[in-house]
């Protein structure tokens, strides 16, 4: 016995939104497919790559970085929703900074695109805060008691952005080669940038 | 809203995580839905902190159950329901958050703040975990929407927001990991002077 055909709920009762939302021209298939195409073309983890790879390699750019990371990040050319303020830290040799929203799933979109499934997941959302090191971990990211790890928890309109540190084995590439070597996890800060 | 919601530093929630996710959707319902949503709130039918709100009084069961877009879904469905099924494009003249505030910010980076003890029916962005909790402050962020205020259709109120350090131990006690801190985005009126 096959269970392909049983349908998911939630899918019928978007369908049955979407057709009470379209027949009062609240929405319409190009606007569905404008975002769409936004977020799933335009957005996502290389464009914080880009701001990485620049702020590693120009000190003024990395400079007015930390000072006003929304103008920052806006000269590359990124913004919109989920970005009106955008904050990004840094991380140095004595603090590992870490991105959260523990009362939602705030993310900061123009730079990451959507999130992954395990930062909207509960668990990641109730444990960061409690046990950082222990989650941290279990992302293969292992850090001595020295260095004092900081959890950004997004209660606000602000969006927070993690600077990774630049490893000795990236030294002296040029941006764009950098940008290919930073990922995801290492701009919410759940990794370092390998190897 | 002491909420299902409210997840920060809850136990129960599993041990180990699924690290290796690409991100983005994963079924047609949830692009559709997402699409839907973004069109509700860009259009102005609804605040983001309606939106938000909305999110918060779904049954707690399907709050868990539904997944992320699931709640999206639900959060929506909640809203169209409520404006009789029909939603005005433009409701919200301004959906955006910065406020520019004449009045100077009461903290500056440094001072010594404590968090009140909130427990209110409605929207609130200060998560239980830290309620009456002393920290410092790290960031003055400027003037924001008050999202206790538009969650419930009581204006805008905009607030300076700063964000606060709280240390590890101030949070969790004795059962704090060493050398950890959390930073927290926390409106004024939230806060007392410690």
């Amino acid at each position: 016995m096959s269970h392909e055909h049983e349908t998911d709920p939630r899918a019928i009762r978007a369908e049955a939104l979407e057709t009470l939302l379209t027949e009062q021209g609240l929405v319409t298939p190009e606007a569905i497919d404008g975002i769409l195409r936004h977020y799933e073309q335009d957005v996502g983890p290389m464009n914080g790559a880009r701001v990485v790879a620049r702020a590693w390699t120009d000190p003024a750019y990395r400079e007015r970085l930390l000072a006003d990371g929304y103008s920052a990040i806006a000269e590359l050319g990124f913004g919109g929703p989920q970005g009106e303020h955008l904050v990004v830290v840094e991380n140095t040799p004595q603090v590992h900074n870490v991105v959260v929203c523990t009362l939602c799933s705030c993310y900061p979109w123009p730079v990451l695109g959507l999130p992954p499934a395990w930062y909207k997941d509960p668990s990641y959302r109730s444990r960061i805060v409690r046990e950082p090191r222990k989650v941290l971990s279990e992302f293969g990211l292992e850090l001595p008691e020295e260095v004092e790890v900081r959890v950004w928890d997004s209660s606000a309109e602000i969006r927070y952005m993690v600077l990774p540190e630049q490893p000795a084995s990236l030294a002296g590439l040029g941006e764009e080669e950098l940008a290919a070597h930073i990922d995801r996890d290492a701009m919410i800060g759940v990794a370092k940038v390998g190897p | 809203m002491d909420g299902i919601h409210d997840l920060g530093g809850r136990h129960g929630f599993g041990g180990s995580l699924e690290t290796r996710d690409d991100g983005g959707f994963h079924e047609p319902w949830e692009r559709r839905t997402f699409a839907m949503a973004s069109l509700l709130t860009g259009t102005g039918c609804f605040a983001i902190d309606e939106f938000r709100h909305a999110i918060e009084r779904l049954d707690p069961v399907a709050y868990l159950a539904d997944g992320y877009y699931g709640r999206w879904l639900g959060a929506s469905e909640l809203l169209v329901r409520e404006a009789g099924g029909r939603p005005q494009p433009g409701r919200i003249a301004d959906g955006t958050g910065r406020r520019a505030l004449d009045a100077p910010p009461r903290f500056a980076v440094g001072d010594r703040v404590v968090t009140k003890n909130l427990h209110p029916a409605g929207h609130c962005r200060l998560p239980g975990y830290a309620r009456a909790r002393r920290g410092v402050v790290e960031i003055l962020q400027g003037g924001w929407v008050l999202p206790d205020a538009r969650a419930h259709g009581r204006g805008e109120a905009p607030e300076h927001v700063y964000t606060v350090r709280f240390d590890g131990r101030e949070l969790w006690g004795d059962d704090a990991e060493p050398a950890t801190s959390v930073c927290l985005d926390v409106f004024d009126s939230y806060l007392e002077p410690a």
